[in-house]
């Protein structure tokens, strides 16, 4: 625990009684532990993913050759995945581009459902609210993939969802939902993750104080213009961060795609990437679109993370 | 005449949706209807884990077939579905028992501990959170593959994967109790003569003890179900998870065998939720009673 020693920085003011009375170790040394194994498990294995994109194949072998050394990074694999991804004939170029749009209109849809229903949440479900909350959290611990399955049991021919159809007469033939259908596939996006749109709205519309509200109706502002200028602009905070915690886990499923809509037309970057890892040579590839990706989602990262951080700032000095 | 028979105007939609204060009937369907269309596919997949037949989609009667009785392939005579169940809840329980005394120290120590080593740990921390599943799964895959062969893929390298995608979990349930703790519960300690280890070890974690078991249950049920990182660092059949096993059926031929292991994890992990959430309650009012203690403002607003 020596080197957390050397590291410690001289305390802030605020803390500075309750820091000097404890041994300049103290507290690096609690948080030693996690922070070494995140080097190790975390950090490290994004330079082995740098390593492996940056480096060769063996020929004979078929295997990747990670290039350890910074010096010999070679670009070939990286600039041959990029090239896929903007040339309109690509490898990968189609695979980028869909996955774009699904993830953009699922997460619309999920805000579209979301939001009426964490408003409910929030101020309408009254003394059902600890009922509707439990069901809200349900599919939290309900595993993933038993939702899905359930899914794929009522989307068969014969499943419940096509029986209901053309018992109403929409339907005269059961509809193929699952024979490799792009609305079949973001229909199970929105499913899989609007719970994770919900919870923010959830909690930046639940912090809306009544008085604000009513100070609204004070104003003169109608149910309308209260919603839309007192309510709506305090949870855009809410609606971005559950675009992003949405999002971000969208790009890298592969998975829906796999059980909803199996098909090569569906495919999307999680799909590309999965798929070239079980080929050796492919290897490399797979990490340069694993970086790329990383990349392209870093700004949404970023945002997410550095608007926790400000909301934090707010809890603590409210 | 005329005037007073014209009822007056009824609300428009739109007004109904956005009115705070009046009676939301739209927002009621909304709700339900949410609820439903979450909730309802589980109760058919569980359903349907007791049909007597083999089809996912078509009723025959309620058998336990799939649990006990099937010779092949029932959850109590198919060795692999009970391969799979084990291997779930063993990871499970070694994520919580790992991930998190892992995180509340490192949330113990980043509460106090200032400066710019302090501060990257932090962000690595939060990083760890928001990565998607995806990324983190592929890293340790080629990790375990390319770098660290004397580990390689199997149940430790699982259980290391379930541990990265944990770790934050407890550090920030527990961040926030610190936070709204304050700093006079262990000043109080210190001015009375305890030293720092009986400070930590008998003030601030019997403080801390409500949101340590909350995020040790949200840790287990999150590695109960997890599905990418498991799928990516399995080594082989013996290996495979509930989740895998799920997976791997639904793309092919589910039989109802597999709705009854899944109903099983559900069963398992809504019990650990909800004796989870018994003894928290416990905890906090116990604490509530037998200290008068003021209540820390995070808690009057939640």
């Amino acid at each position: 625990m020596s080197e957390g020693a050397a590291t410690a920085t001289p305390p802030s003011e605020a803390t500075a009684r309750s820091t000097s009375w404890y041994p300049r170790w103290y507290w690096p040394s609690f948080a030693a532990p996690a922070s070494l194994f995140l080097l190790v498990f975390f950090l490290f294995p994004f330079y082995v993913v740098i390593a492996i994109a940056f480096g060769g194949v063996d020929a004979i072998l078929q295997q990747p050759v990670p290039a350890w050394n910074p010096a010999s990074w070679n670009t070939a694999v990286l600039g041959f995945s990029f090239s896929n991804i903007s040339h309109t004939d690509g490898l990968y170029h189609a695979a980028f581009i869909r996955t774009f749009v699904f993830v953009g209109v699922a997460t619309t849809l999920c805000l579209i459902v979301g939001y009426p229903f964490a408003y409910f949440l929030a101020r309408h479900a009254g003394r059902w609210r600890g009922l509707f909350l439990v069901l809200f959290f349900a599919p939290f611990w309900i595993s993933y993939m038993l939702r899905m399955l359930a899914w794929i049991s009522l989307l068969q021919d014969d499943g419940l969802i096509n029986r209901i159809l053309i018992r109403l007469g929409i339907l005269h033939t059961p509809y193929p939902w699952l024979a490799g259908k792009p609305l079949t596939l973001v229909f199970g996006l929105v499913y899989g993750y609007v719970p994770f749109m919900v919870l923010p709205l959830f909690a930046t519309l639940d912090r809306i104080h009544p008085s604000q509200l009513e100070a609204g109706r004070d104003l003169g502002a109608g149910p309308n213009g209260t919603f839309w200028r007192v309510t709506f602009p305090q949870s855009t905070q809410g609606v971005l961060a559950g675009f992003v915690i949405c999002a971000l886990p969208m790009f890298g499923d592969y998975f829906t795609q796999q059980l909803l809509a199996p098909v090569t037309s569906t495919r999307m970057v999680g799909n590309a990437v999965i798929d070239s890892l079980t080929i050796p040579i492919f290897v490399p590839q797979g990490a340069a679109l694993i970086l790329i990706l990383l990349v392209v989602l870093l700004p949404a990262i970023f945002y997410y993370l550095w608007s926790t951080q400000r909301a934090a700032a707010q809890v603590v000095t409210e | 005449m005329s005037a007073l028979a014209t009822a007056p105007p009824r609300p428009r939609l739109r007004d109904r949706i956005a009115n705070p204060w009046g009676r939301p009937r739209f927002l009621w369907v909304i709700a339900i209807a949410y609820v439903v269309w979450i909730l309802v596919p589980v109760v058919q997949a569980v359903i349907f884990s007791f049909n007597e037949s083999r089809s996912i989609t078509v009723w025959q009667g309620a058998s336990l077939r799939w649990y006990l009785w099937d010779p092949d392939s029932s959850v109590l005579h198919d060795p692999a579905l009970q391969q799979a169940i084990t291997q779930t809840i063993k990871l499970a329980i070694f994520t919580a028992v790992i991930a998190v005394p892992l995180g509340v120290a490192f949330a113990i120590g980043l509460h106090r501990w200032r400066g710019g080593v302090a501060r990257t740990s932090n962000f690595v921390m939060l990083f760890s959170f928001v990565t998607p599943e995806l990324i983190l799964a592929v890293a340790l895959y080629l990790l375990f593959l390319h770098s660290f062969r004397v580990i390689g893929l199997g149940t430790s390298a699982e259980l290391i994967g379930l541990i990265v995608l944990s770790l934050a979990y407890p550090v920030v349930i527990v961040r926030a109790r610190l936070l709204s703790l304050g700093p006079s519960y262990e000043e109080a300690a210190q001015d009375l003569g305890a030293s720092p280890a009986r400070t930590v070890g008998r003030v601030t974690l019997p403080l801390l003890g409500p949101s340590i078991f909350a995020s040790a249950a949200i840790v287990f049920a999150l590695a109960l179900d997890d599905f990418v990182v498991v799928n990516q660092l399995s080594r082989d059949a013996t290996t495979q998870t509930v989740s895998m096993a799920i997976y791997g059926a639904a793309r092919t031929a589910p039989t109802p065998a597999i709705n009854a292991i899944g109903t099983i994890m559900l069963v398992t992990s809504t019990l650990v939720i909800a004796i989870a959430v018994v003894a928290y309650r416990r905890m906090e009012r116990r604490r509530g009673a037998d200290a008068a203690i003021p209540v820390p403002r995070a808690r009057e607003r939640a």
